[in-house]
């Protein structure tokens, strides 16, 4: 056990210190993220003044006031930043195709796992340097978090949807990826897969303006656990009922595609050993 | 002791037929024709403890195959292999500890970091103490000559070093069975010869048993006392490198030099002519006849110099390939 964790600390310690060589192109690469949301906040405003008749403050839409969407699309920020895996499917896909994955074959050690490591790593490296712009925006922004920060209980499940995000993200992206052994090519499958993460994850809007019938499919469904779930609880959007539901749904579905990726893993080596390549 | 044994082992790829064209590419979608191919067909093998075994074989002749069966990487057709007791393709870490697998420049090594830190992750992976790692290491780096590139990222050596950097991380973990897919494939004189010599020197040293596959005979000649040809998936020749003349090669080169304006208009009862630039003539005389040509030549003309030459390696190799090309068309 001991020598395991010791195996693990030095595959992270050296992703890590990959990750690092890229450090520069960070910071600049993480204010530009937010552009894209001043676009939106600016949509909403307009919405928001057409409902209220010319008065921002009154108006609501779903339980929504201005000052909590703004918060809302900063929330699923922090929510997507644990989440969103880019380059993981896309990366696995490309390692069958052109047979890099044969190093897991041959070396005693687990793809799955040395996938999760590096993109630890990736997240740690990234976001210690990437956690300063992110501040600087929350920091100017504090004003639209009009609730204050939440008691410590909510906070608490806050912290624990964005790592249980973070699992389901790099579970669910490899399992995409793994599809690769069968179609070489995943890419569009993985657009088909970004179209609706971004419709029903809550990246596009809070799932609050769904109508009752897709409520309940996006509760269902893992998309909105990777961005909507985590700012809602910060939001207090969240019943405590609901909470250890929605978090029981969470953690069935990382739990589901660590078995299915699992299982892709083995499917998958053993018909690209059945190939040759 | 046998480290290696293949029984009749076997694969077969299916291979997706593409056909040429946008609409037969679409129709592809929907179909596919696969055509078989017998990469390995019924191999028998054994390779004892310590052997430097080397696979010839023109491209697409089965080499490769052979060595990714090994190694576990695909499964055979059908078939057995053991190795080190182990049947590699049930892949259990316990014998993935104990081989090595170095492909071209396939790297192992982090592309972005000094070859320094690949190596510490390979100490992790493959549970190698830390003392036994340093002097390992320290051997490997010495023999190479590549201690002070240890710190330099992997992306800024030559393939040269590269290569050498590849070769340490698949030895760190002292491998008792090595498998050598073209260790010098695309690698300039100076850099290949670096290689051999310490291939030569680390198998001396360590006994371990290695199996190469390469195109240079350069590389075969230096390091490997056994040679398995093998062509269209079947081996057709296993022994010494020299025994492949005895074999192969019916016939010796002769080259003749006659006294000033002696030689004779008519060479062909004594063999074949290869080339003429009086006063030398070169024949290809039969194998078993020649001691008897050579002497009635001497008693009939007057001759300067002799030399009696066995045809050069790459040729009479060559010449396999093509024979079993033919008997397989045949």
């Amino acid at each position: 056990m001991y020598v395991r964790a010791h195996t693990w600390w030095t595959i992270l310690r050296i992703a890590l210190e990959e990750r690092l060589v890229y450090r520069g192109d960070f910071a600049l690469g993480t204010l530009m993220r937010f552009l894209p949301i001043i676009t939106q906040i600016f949509l909403w405003w307009a919405i928001f003044e057409s409902i209220g008749s010319g008065s921002v403050e009154t108006a609501e839409i779903a339980n929504f006031t201005f000052p909590d969407m703004v918060a809302y699309y900063l929330l699923t920020m922090v929510g997507r930043a644990f989440s969103s895996m880019p380059g993981l499917a896309s990366g696995v896909a490309r390692q069958i195709r052109d047979g890099e994955i044969k190093k897991f074959l041959i070396q005693p050690v687990d793809m799955v796992g040395f996938l999760m490591l590096n993109r630890i790593a990736h997240k740690l490296a990234y976001y210690s340097v990437a956690i300063l712009p992110f501040a600087l925006v929350f920091y100017l922004c504090r004003g639209y978090f009009t609730a204050g920060w939440p008691d410590p209980l909510t906070l608490a499940a806050f912290v624990s949807s964005l790592i249980l995000g973070f699992l389901l993200g790099f579970f669910l992206e490899t399992s995409i990826g793994l599809i690769g052994f069968w179609f070489l090519e995943v890419s569009s499958l993985l657009f088909v897969y970004m179209l609706f993460s971004f419709f029903l994850s809550g990246h596009m809007f809070p799932l609050d303006l769904l109508p009752e019938p897709w409520n309940l499919l996006v509760d269902l469904l893992p998309l909105k656990y990777m961005a909507y779930f985590p700012a809602a609880v910060f939001l207090g959007k969240v019943s405590q009922d609901e909470l250890m539901l929605q978090l029981g749904i969470q953690v069935a579905w990382i739990v589901f595609f660590i078995f299915l990726s699992r299982y892709l893993w083995k499917r998958g080596v053993s018909r690209y050993s059945g190939f040759g390549g | 002791m046998n480290v290696i044994e293949l029984k009749q082992l076997t694969k077969t790829y299916r291979v997706y037929q593409k056909k040429e064209g946008l609409l037969a590419s679409l129709g592809g979608l929907f179909q596919r024709e696969y055509r078989d191919v017998n990469a390995v067909r019924g191999i028998d093998l054994t390779v004892a403890k310590g052997e430097f075994v080397a696979f010839l074989g023109p491209n697409g002749a089965g080499k490769t195959t052979t060595l990714k069966l090994l190694s576990g990487v695909i499964n055979p057709t059908s078939g057995t292999a053991q190795v080190l007791g182990y049947v590699p393709w049930e892949r259990k870490n316990a014998y993935r500890r104990r081989f090595a697998l170095v492909m071209g420049q396939k790297n192992q090594l982090w592309w972005d970091l000094p070859a320094n830190e690949s190596y510490r992750l390979h100490q992790q992976i493959y549970r190698i103490e830390p003392a036994e790692f340093t002097r390992t290491l320290d051997e490997l780096t010495g023999l190479l000559g590549v201690r002070e590139l240890l710190r330099q990222p992997v992306r800024e050596l030559s393939l040269g070093e590269r290569m050498k950097m590849e070769l340490i991380a698949a030895l760190l973990h002292s491998p008792e069975v090595l498998f050598l897919d073209e260790p010098t494939i695309g690698l300039d004189v100076i850099a290949q010869h670096n290689v051999r010599q310490f291939l030569k020197q680390y198998q001396l040293e360590r006994q371990t048993t290695i199996l190469l596959t390469s195109h240079y005979m350069k590389d075969v000649a230096a390091l490997c006392e056994r040679v398995v040809v093998i062509a269209h998936g079947q081996i057709e020749y296993d022994g010494s490198l020299a025994g492949i003349l005895d074999r192969f090669s019916g016939h010796k080169i002769v080259t003749l030099a006659f006294t000033e304006n002696q030689m004779p208009p008519d060479l062909t009862p004594f063999g074949e002519i290869l080339e003429v630039l009086p006063p030398k003539v070169k024949l290809r005389i039969d194998r078993n006849v020649v001691a008897e040509k050579l002497a009635s030549l001497l008693s009939q003309h007057s001759v300067e110099d002799v030399s009696v030459e066995e045809p050069p390696l790459e040729e009479v190799i060559a010449d396999v390939f093509s024979r079993a090309t033919r008997s397989k068309e045949a």
